[in-house]
């Protein structure tokens, strides 16, 4: 099985010249869900930033699904890739909850009709159906880290990535959370500091280090070595 | 919080709640121009259009009492102005800006509080305004709590500091709005890249506008029918 | 300072609103060419940011406190255009959610605080090249010129002003002109520490010279007509001699007010009322169109 994910000798650099990414190779297959653990500042972010072309990479290449990323065909790659940021608040810009999901779609020219079709359809999957006519202030954080994921899910992406989506939660809001992305199938990116919840739902983890995959293996062997 | 009790109210459902947002506006402004244009104190006319305003807030099932005072926002200054009129020897002047100062400030409350703002930006939308403006509005309302949040723990993180709020200096309150100043900045790149990292291009999607019914066609006419009818016939 | 309904004449309300709606078109064009498209969130959450930041009390002593108002401030930050297109979404958002401000004064509103106040604020700091006393200047200004032209819409719709309110209300406006100046540039050196890159070096174009050139003349104007208000009687002399009363009467005047013309009949002069407004509604919506829309662009 070809992997979903590729990347190869990414090393990416601020515009200061410091170096926040020297030379990452990785790779995740098709239903895989790695959880990415290390240090504040070790590069997590900054990495699942390249895989939906956010950053582009100084040297190094990125394929999604056989797809390498190119300016060409950035719009395809952010489909492919959906990102959940740690920030709801920022995800959910839109007046409206069902505005808000509907937004990836209708941003990709679908008619409104069928945009609102896979806007509730995403909704019901996350359980928020109820919530749609909602303004996002109105929800509680566990709320609107479901809405958020509903909006990605609406994009219909092969790969979620979720930046510490445990973040704001209370600890009944972090099992909803963990259940319901072990119940989608696809493919899973998951950085997080919450190694109990990165278990829950990860076999393997990789460990970054000032910019560096410094191991990947299961996530007990991961703890143990460096002591996390 | 006025703005989220509004918000609540708007999100009702009520045979005014259904009307089309063009249909409301229309109707609003029909009203607006119409108590604007009102010179002499005339009481019949005066107790028409509050009857009119009152059967739509009934009809609304929006809280009356609570519409009715909330209204009143305008009044300190109304009061303030009639009375320097009633001293300048014009109190006609005063009770007719009180008159029309509450008439108005009560039909913009009934118009935002039966139409989510996202509507009634979409309604301003199809009657030509300007798009761009209406979009900066949008996210302006959307923010508009969550930076008022964060205004609100930076005061009680110096207050706790300092065990007071009111011994904030000069200095340090310029340093606050600063701060605050640079969090709306970097909240707004992560809102830019979210967006972006959804497939943003430059342009707000929005939905296909709801049609305007023959219903609410015939309730805009006949507001402003009503409203212009009743300005001049009872004078 | 927000003007509520009520309190403007139809001559005073009406050609504003005619003028702002276009001038608020052109300003969205202005602001979205000088941005990249991170602006519609940028510029909407620097608007939150106002509101927000009224929520911080300046002490001015004697126990009292100031708030920023922020047009200035905002035309240091994201350019006269863009900040007049935020203080007008404000003022929006005010006037329909908060009832700070009126709907049908919303023109006046925004004409006197939106783009005079900010053009004010921005023209000593273009000018003295964003040197400090050039940003406290335009802390004054901004607030001054807003509340002056006010003051004088108010006037000029048969507001009584006695003396004793005018010097009252023009001292407290004086005050709190300052305030706002040293509010503006305290704030302008706090963001200065914090990351220097937020200030937008005034730019020596043509286009802001044509700002101050415009700015220049409507204060000027704004000035000559409060005087002049001052004056009543020897305004209505020079117009009555020059004929311009008459005039801008009969143009200004008669769309909405002028019944007259389809006789005594209340349902003929209701249509004529109606048409006026739908007169109105067009000039508007047709100017605001033409110059919200870049060259070649449809809508």
């Amino acid at each position: 099985m070809s992997p979903i994910v590729q990347v190869r000798g990414l090393r990416y650099a601020y515009e200061d010249g410091t170096e926040a990414l020297k030379g990452i190779d990785f790779e995740l297959q098709p239903g895989e869900t790695v959880a990415l653990l290390g240090a504040n500042g070790s590069g997590k972010t900054t990495f699942a930033l390249h895989l939906n072309g956010l950053l582009r990479a100084t040297s190094g290449t990125i394929a999604i699904d056989g797809l390498e990323l190119r300016e060409s065909n950035l719009k395809e790659i952010r489909r492919r890739v959906g990102l959940v940021f740690q920030d709801s608040d920022n995800q959910l810009f839109m007046p409206t909850v069902l505005e808000d999901v509907a937004f990836a779609p209708l941003a990709a020219g679908i008619n409104s009709t069928a945009a609102l079709a896979k806007a509730w359809l995403a909704l019901e999957q996350v359980g928020m159906a109820h919530k749609a006519g909602k303004a996002p202030w109105h929800l509680s954080a566990g709320e609107k880290k479901r809405v958020a994921i509903a909006g990605i899910l609406a994009e219909e992406p092969k790969i979620l990535v979720l930046d510490e989506p445990t973040t704001f939660l209370d600890p009944p809001g972090q099992r909803g959370l963990a259940e319901l992305l072990s119940s989608l199938p696809q493919a899973k990116i998951l950085i997080t500091h919450d190694v109990p919840f990165a278990a829950r739902l990860a076999e393997v983890a990789v460990f970054f280090q000032e910019g560096r995959i410094a191991a990947k293996d299961t996530i007990p062997t991961i703890v143990r070595q460096f002591d996390w | 919080m006025r703005h989220a009790r509004i918000d609540r109210w708007s999100r009702l459902d009520s045979p005014v709640h259904r009307l089309h947002p063009v249909a409301k506006v229309l109707a609003a402004l029909g009203m607006l121009v119409a108590v604007a244009t009102m010179t002499k104190p005339v009481l019949h006319l005066v107790a028409v259009y509050f009857a009119m305003l009152g059967v739509c807030v009934l009809a609304a099932r929006l809280p009356v009492v609570r519409m009715l005072t909330g209204a009143a926002v305008v009044l300190p200054f109304a009061c303030a102005i009639g009375v320097v009129s009633i001293l300048s020897g014009d109190p006609n002047r005063a009770i007719m800006l009180l008159v029309r100062s509450y008439l108005s400030s009560l039909t913009a409350l009934l118009l935002v509080a039966s139409t989510p703002l996202s509507e009634l930006l979409g309604g301003l939308d199809r009657l030509g305004a300007p798009a761009f403006l209406l979009q900066v509005m949008q996210f302006l309302y959307r923010y508009l709590m969550v930076l008022r949040e964060e205004a609100s723990a930076m005061r009680d993180a110096a207050a706790s500091r300092a065990g007071s709020v009111r011994i904030l200096e000069f200095k340090k309150a310029a340093g606050a709005a600063g701060v605050l100043f640079a969090r709306a900045h970097t909240r707004a790149s992560a809102i830019h890249r979210a967006m972006v990292a959804r497939g943003f291009d430059g342009r707000m999607p929005t939905f296909r506008p709801t049609p305007l019914l023959l219903s609410d066609a015939i309730f805009a006419a006949a507001a402003v029918c009503a409203v212009v009818a009743a300005r001049l016939a009872l004078k | 300072m927000h003007i509520p309904d009520g309190f403007l004449s139809a001559r005073v309300w009406v050609p504003l609103d005619l003028a702002a709606a276009p001038a608020v078109a052109w300003l969205g064009r202005r602001a979205q060419r000088d941005f990249d498209h991170h602006r519609i969130p940028l510029m909407g959450v620097m608007g939150a940011f106002i509101f927000a930041a009224q929520m911080i009390n300046f002490p001015v002593g004697n126990g009292t406190s100031g708030h920023l108002v922020g047009g200035a401030l905002l035309s240091f930050t994201l350019g006269p255009a863009a900040a007049s297109i935020v203080m007008t979404a404000i003022l929006a958002i005010q006037a329909l959610i908060f009832q700070d401000g009126g709907l049908l004064a919303l023109g006046a509103n925004v004409f006197n605080m939106a783009i005079a106040g900010v053009l004010a604020g921005y023209l000593p700091y273009l000018l003295l090249k964003g040197r400090k006393y050039g940003i406290f200047l335009g802390g004054v200004l901004s607030l001054l010129v807003s509340a002056i032209l006010a003051l004088v819409e108010l006037a000029l719709s048969g507001v009584p002003m006695p003396r004793a309110v005018l010097t009252v209300s023009v001292a407290l406006f004086v005050v709190s002109a300052v305030v706002e100046g040293a509010i503006t540039v305290a704030v302008v050196g706090a963001l200065e520490k914090i990351q220097p890159g937020f200030l937008r070096r005034p730019a020596a174009n043509g286009g802001s010279a044509r700002i101050a050139l415009a700015l220049a003349a409507s204060v000027l104007a704004c000035a000559g007509v409060f005087v002049a208000s001052q004056h009543p009687d020897g305004l209505e002399r020079f117009a009555q001699k020059t004929g311009i009363w008459s005039n801008a009467k009969s143009v200004v005047h008669s769309p909405l007010a002028d019944y007259q013309m389809a006789g005594g009949h209340w349902i003929g002069r209701s249509i004529a009322g109606l048409l006026g407004i739908g007169i109105v509604y067009l000039v508007c919506r047709v100017a605001t169109r033409a110059l919200s829309q870049r060259p070649g662009e449809g809508s």
